[in-house]
């Protein structure tokens, strides 16, 4: 009985296409044949081989993009049915169909659900989200973190950079400069590693210029929307208390 | 904007509290003299605020120029936000788009109030010994009152929500706990503050205040 339930059963698929990264966006629907545990990647392979809209009319395959189908990489992020999330993990029987999917429209889009993600790793350069300790010569192990400190900053360290914390803030947007939360974020993870902390002036003060943290606004979306569950508002306040410090002692010439 | 926005940031969040969220708060406490002593105790305490020391810089430095700062920046703030109140249904997210709204209506009302009290003491239609007369001729009218009420609740819960917002501004309240704790405080504040202003809204508008009030003279002066 299972059988014949399966072969009939469709899942419908309302996306938004763009040709360019300058054309007009417009949507199309897709009907395809149901298979168990399908997610969305699978639901844009089965479009991908019989790109046909629901009318019957053919199309071009709807472009996206994915790499570890395993919610590591982040860069199957697209908006689906309004939330941004990773596609790879967005299981159909999950979803209420039709299915919309959209482009995290916050970055530019590409074409289709593909976006270029360059101002996050753009961030991660401007911040130093990064433990210089190249050198002429081996300057031996570092200081030892305590197991405490590791414990909530590996919870830091499975930032993906996705972008799903920028399309969910509301002041990341064309009018604003705001950094964004992730990279905030990791300048917490790298200043609370013992040798990462001997630059922490560095990040503080990439941080307080302009789009920097004083962007954020407060609207806590993107703590209820990062799919590793980073405590993101917990960064951001700390950050502001660390740049608050690093703003008396540098009046103070200290 | 010119110059490090970190900083006119941080000034804007300042000048939020200091002066100019002490002051909502003594302004609230003042006209709540006008519920609980009537219309002397409400001339007692307009005659005490006037009786303050360099009166004049106390206003233009603890009130005109942090206002316009905070007022004009603010708006500027409010224009660089999106709104998106319809994909992320939270309690947090609507609290970032009330204080930008509460912004823009705190910034109309405050000139508007600002234009029938205390500008019309400077070109002289009026006295203080008279604002109690013209808040009584304001509160009165339930097209006023009704304004007043929009306006006053805005701009409380305007300082209530950014109390909140300055204290993880600045990082005094840093996890999800504090934080928690620190919004029921500032929905206290939020409760108390907008009662002080209401009572007295309606002190204002009652028979006392009307005895005390001399309409020939006040009614011209309201626009
Ligand atoms: C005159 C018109 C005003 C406008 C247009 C305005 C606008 C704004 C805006 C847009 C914010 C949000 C900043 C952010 O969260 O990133 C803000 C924050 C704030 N405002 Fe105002 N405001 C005005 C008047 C006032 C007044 C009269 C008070 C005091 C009673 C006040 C107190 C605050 C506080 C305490 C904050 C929070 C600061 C922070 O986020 O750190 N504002 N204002
Ligand atoms: S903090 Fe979370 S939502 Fe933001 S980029 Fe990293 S993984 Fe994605
Ligand atoms: S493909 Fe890597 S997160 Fe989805």
């Amino acid at each position: 009985m299972a059988d014949t339930t399966v072969a009939t059963k469709t899942v419908k698929f309302i996306i938004t296409r763009q040709d360019t990264p300058d054309s007009k966006p417009y949507t199309e629907e897709f009907e395809i044949p149901y298979r168990p545990n399908m997610n969305v990647i699978s639901g844009l392979m089965e479009i991908q081989r019989n790109p046909k809209k629901t009318d019957g009319s053919n199309t071009a395959p709807v472009c996206w993009d994915s790499n570890c189908l395993e919610e590591v990489c982040g860069a199957c992020s697209m908006v689906i049915n309004g939330k941004p999330r990773q596609a790879c993990s967005a299981l159909v029987d999950k979803l209420e169909q039709p299915i919309r999917l959209e482009p995290m429209r916050t970055f530019p889009v590409v074409r289709d659900l593909v976006i270029n993600r360059e101002r996050m790793f753009g961030a991660l350069k401007r911040v130093k989200a990064w433990i210089p300790i190249d050198g002429t010569y081996d300057l031996g192990p570092g200081p030892r973190m305590a197991e405490t400190k590791r414990q909530w900053a590996y919870e830091l360290s499975k930032c993906m950079t996705c972008g799903v914390c920028l399309e969910a803030c509301p002041n990341v947007n064309d009018r604003n400069s705001f950094i964004g939360p992730a990279a905030i974020s990791q300048v917490r993870l790298f200043n609370a590693h013992p040798t990462g902390e001997m630059n922490k002036e560095e990040r503080l003060d990439a941080l307080m210029t302009d789009g920097g943290i004083e962007g954020c606004g407060n609207s806590q979306n993107c703590v209820r929307s990062c799919p590793k569950g980073i405590p993101l508002t917990t960064s951001i306040a700390a950050i502001n208390k660390d740049t608050t410090k690093h703003l008396f002692k540098k009046w103070l010439g200290m | 904007m010119k110059g490090n926005s970190y900083f006119s940031r941080k000034l804007h969040s300042l000048l939020g509290i200091i002066p100019l969220g002490g002051f909502i708060v003594v302004h609230g406490l003042t006209n709540y003299q006008a519920f609980e002593r009537g219309p002397e105790g409400f001339a007692k305490g307009v005659h005490f605020i006037n009786s303050l020391p360099v009166l004049p810089l106390l206003e233009i430095f603890g009130i005109y120029l942090p206002l316009l700062f905070h007022g004009i920046y603010g708006l500027y703030v409010a224009y660089q936000s999106d709104s998106n109140t319809g994909r992320f249904k939270y309690g947090r997210n609507w609290a970032f788009t009330a204080q930008r709204i509460t912004g823009v209506i705190t910034f109309v009302f405050v000139f508007w109030h600002v234009y029938q009290t205390r500008l019309q003491i400077y070109l002289g239609h009026l006295t203080h010994e008279e604002l109690g007369s013209t808040m009584n001729l304001i509160a009165s009218s339930p097209v006023y009152f009704v304004l007043y009420l929009i306006g006053v609740l805005a701009a409380v819960f305007h300082f209530s929500n950014g109390l909140w917002a300055f204290l993880v501004s600045w990082g005094i309240t840093v996890g999800p706990k504090a934080q928690r704790i620190s919004s029921y405080i500032c929905m206290g504040v939020f409760v108390i503050v907008s009662a002080l202003f209401i009572l007295s809204l309606i002190a204002f508008g009652g028979d006392e205040f009307k005895e005390a009030a001399n309409a020939a003279t006040a009614f011209t002066n309201i626009g």
